[in-house]
């Protein structure tokens, strides 16, 4: 059964509060704002993808430029192979919530493992968390580099493509987020204009 | 408490007993659905509790949005801020609430006296709802209309409307006069009281007019064998083809003193010229009238007035009004047959009386009449009653008196002196009640007002109105601003001593071949039909 959902990747990082992976490929990121999870069983941890970076694997050394004598980027990396090796992508997700017997939308007791897989959520388990949009509360309240805005937008519109009736749900989500940003009103119209699809 | 199928609206959020709770709506309830005078039932945790919604508004939770409002025009932004950050509430003012447990719901409801807790569920009141609150269709329950807005049957206990003074007020074209006829059937079909009705302008005796011009059959057509009508002006019966009962004469010797306060202010009479009629009364006796009138200006006239101690011009006054009362065709000096004598008979035959005026829609003849008969027919009753208490025999039937214009009748400065005023104070002591039709209500005494017992009220618009009618109600604004919103024609908010909370209601169809026969049809769900419904019921 796991073997039938996408690997993305493998935990470089933890914490209670969020994780980091790194991606197999490199730039085979998952999207922004979508779902992942990671196991430490016989707990599913679920995250949101909210970071991701490309970078050099040695932090003091940056990549230089090397294209100007080729004819395309492709063309780079294929006289470079090595460069896909001195590169790689990871991200960064927050921890949203966790499975046990049941779904629960609060942090769980203990952080992920390191070198844990992290796969894609399917659509079907997207579609059973999203049940509740007690996570929202969390993306609001926890100090990102992103945007918050921007990180709830962009979840939301990921999770709405698993929905037949997309516009139903990001109502819905909306409305949740109207209750929760009732004294924000300019918050709440910058994340509703970036939820229109 | 058990949920019913009903729509859910919304849950209490905040209130008071006296100023009614604030319900916030649902976002799946449009506040444009709303209508204030419709029904709805809040689920308590331990009783349920029955209001009427009084006023309908718009709140946001957050202020800046109405001073920048949102980019409705996107469809999505509209949707979402529905209902969470802008939302509707109502104002939903409490009557009646109903126990959960046995004993309470066998008394059935009772009136507030306190408000559901707080986000108790409200929903739109079901026919359910309506029927506890209000009985349903029965041998004393009359089917009058329907709530707004439902379809529901809403019925009135007639013989505990009979028992007060009821009125029935409303701008001119708002259905006054299509709701009293039905209230008249009604009566006639099921409170086992009689009416006599003056009817001004011929409109309930044989056939009246709906404003659209269409002809509509009233009561004599409908129930020919249970109403006489009575006419003034027989010329104008017959060319209306109306068959008439008997024709009412009056004569010179049948008007009394008392008949003259009233008509002080149509006749331009001067108080002392009213004081006078009381001095030739004596002198004169019973011919006072014709002999004051034919006085002429002689020196003896002028003797005896000093006699009298009556002012010249103060005569002159009063024989210029006594001349106006005898320009008055149906007035002869002679009356062969005393009406009263037989309106009484036709009454107590339990007969309805509709006495129509024909041509004489001049106030001055209708109050004139109105009051002589009245006067004289109460005290009958009166006496009859008296004697019935003092032998322990039956009482007479009960009498309801329907008077139109009503406010000259019952207007302060003559209510205390006129018999209509009596009987409104009086009240049932005699078995005689009113029933007032008027569009001016604040011309009515308050006191009159305020012992009418059932108030059934169209579109009023004139504040004064407004406030006299609600005199003394309970929830005054909140009933106010549902009066004001009525629509201009066939909506009606009735309140009072018969119905256990207002309910704003569009009085049943009136005039087409359809609803004829559904009164034919409710008079016979009296009798045996009910009575085999109710085995039914029991036997299931």
């Amino acid at each position: 059964m796991a073997e039938l959902v996408e690997r993305v990747g493998e935990v470089i990082e933890a914490s209670t509060t969020d994780f980091v992976a790194q991606c197999y490929e490199l730039y085979q990121l998952p999207p922004l704002g979508s779902l992942v999870k990671t196991r430490d069983l016989p707990v599913e941890l679920y995250g949101i993808v909210y970071h991701a970076a490309t970078t050099s694997l040695e932090p003091g050394r940056r990549p230089i430029a090397r294209g100007k004598d080729e004819d395309s980027e492709e063309a780079i990396y294929q006289s470079n192979p090595q460069l896909l090796k001195l590169l790689r992508s990871e991200f960064s997700t927050l921890v949203v919530g966790y499975k046990d017997e049941k779904l629960h939308h609060y942090l769980p007791p203990r952080p992920a493992r390191i070198h844990g897989f992290v796969y894609q959520c399917p659509p079907d388990e997207v579609r059973d968390f999203s049940q509740s949009f007690d996570f929202l509360n969390m993306l609001l309240n926890t100090q990102l580099p992103v945007p918050a805005d921007e990180l709830i937008a962009a979840c939301l519109r990921q999770m709405s493509q698993m929905y037949e009736d997309r516009h139903t749900f990001l109502v819905a989500a909306g409305k949740e987020l109207a209750l929760l940003l009732s004294g924000e009103l300019n918050q709440l119209k910058a994340i509703l204009g970036r939820l229109r699809v | 408490m058990t949920q019913e199928n009903n729509e859910r609206l919304g849950i209490v959020v905040s209130g008071s007993l006296n100023k009614g709770v604030e319900v916030k709506l649902d976002s799946s309830a449009s506040v444009e659905d709303m209508a204030v005078g419709r029904y709805v039932a809040i689920e308590g945790n331990k009783r349920r509790f029955f209001g009427m919604i009084t006023d309908v508004s718009l709140g946001v939770t957050d202020p800046r949005l109405a001073l920048t409002p949102p980019d409705v025009s996107d469809p999505f932004i509209a949707e979402v801020l529905a209902g969470t950050t802008t939302y509707g509430t109502l104002h939903v003012s409490p009557q009646l609430t109903i126990g959960g447990d046995v004993p309470s719901l066998l008394e059935g409801p009772q009136p507030v006296k306190t408000v559901p807790s707080h986000f108790s569920v409200v929903n739109l009141a079901s026919d359910r709802d309506i029927e506890l609150v209000f009985g349903k269709e029965d041998k004393d329950r009359f089917w009058i209309g329907n709530p707004l807005d439902m379809e529901t049957k809403l019925c009135l206990n007639l013989p505990e409307l009979v028992k007060r003074s009821n009125g029935i007020f409303g701008k001119s074209g708002t259905g006054k006069t299509f709701l009293t006829r039905i209230l008249l059937i009604g009566m006639l079909q099921k409170s086992a009281a009689v009416n006599l009705v003056f009817d001004m302008h011929s409109e309930y005796g044989w056939e009246g007019s709906s404003e659209q011009g269409r002809k509509v059959k009233a009561l004599k057509q409908l129930f020919p064998s249970k109403v006489a009508v009575f006419t003034l002006d027989e010329e104008n019966s017959r060319r209306r083809k109306v068959s008439t009962d008997f024709v009412v004469r009056i004569g010179y010797d049948e008007i009394e003193p008392e008949d003259m306060i009233l008509l002080r202010q149509t006749l331009n009479l001067t108080e002392p010229a009213v004081e006078a009629v009381y001095q030739v009364r004596r002198r004169f006796g019973k011919d006072w009238l014709l002999r004051t009138s034919e006085m002429e200006d002689s020196e003896e006239t002028r003797n005896l007035l000093r006699e009298m101690n009556i002012h010249e011009s103060t005569f002159q006054n009063l024989q210029r009004g006594l001349n106006t009362i005898r320009r008055l065709p149906f007035i002869e000096p002679q009356s062969p047959v005393k009406a009263v004598q037989h309106i009484l008979e036709y009454l107590d035959r339990g007969i309805n009386v509709v006495l129509e005026f024909g041509r004489y829609t001049d106030i001055t003849a209708y109050i004139l009449v109105a009051n002589l008969l009245t006067r004289r027919i109460y005290a009958k009753y009166r006496e009859s009653t008296e004697r019935a208490m003092a032998e322990d025999i039956a009482h007479p039937t009960p009498l309801v008196i329907t008077i139109e214009e009503a406010h000259r009748f019952l207007n302060p400065e003559i209510a205390s002196q006129t018999i209509f005023g009596t009987i409104a104070r009086e009240m049932r002591k005699y078995n005689v009640t009113l029933l007032v039709i008027d569009q001016r209500p604040s011309g009515i005494d308050s006191e009159v007002m305020s012992q009418i017992g059932t108030k059934i009220t169209c579109l009023l618009d004139n504040e004064r109105d407004i406030d006299s009618v609600l005199a003394g109600v309970s929830g005054k604004s909140e009933l106010k601003s549902v009066l004001a919103k009525l629509a201009a024609k066939q909506q009606a908010l009735i309140f009072g001593h018969a119905v256990p909370m207002p309910v704003a209601f569009q009085p049943r169809e009136y005039g087409s071949a359809e609803s004829y026969k559904s009164f034919a049809l409710s008079e016979e769900a009296g009798g045996e039909k009910q009575a085999a419904k109710d085995i039914e019921e029991l036997w299931g």
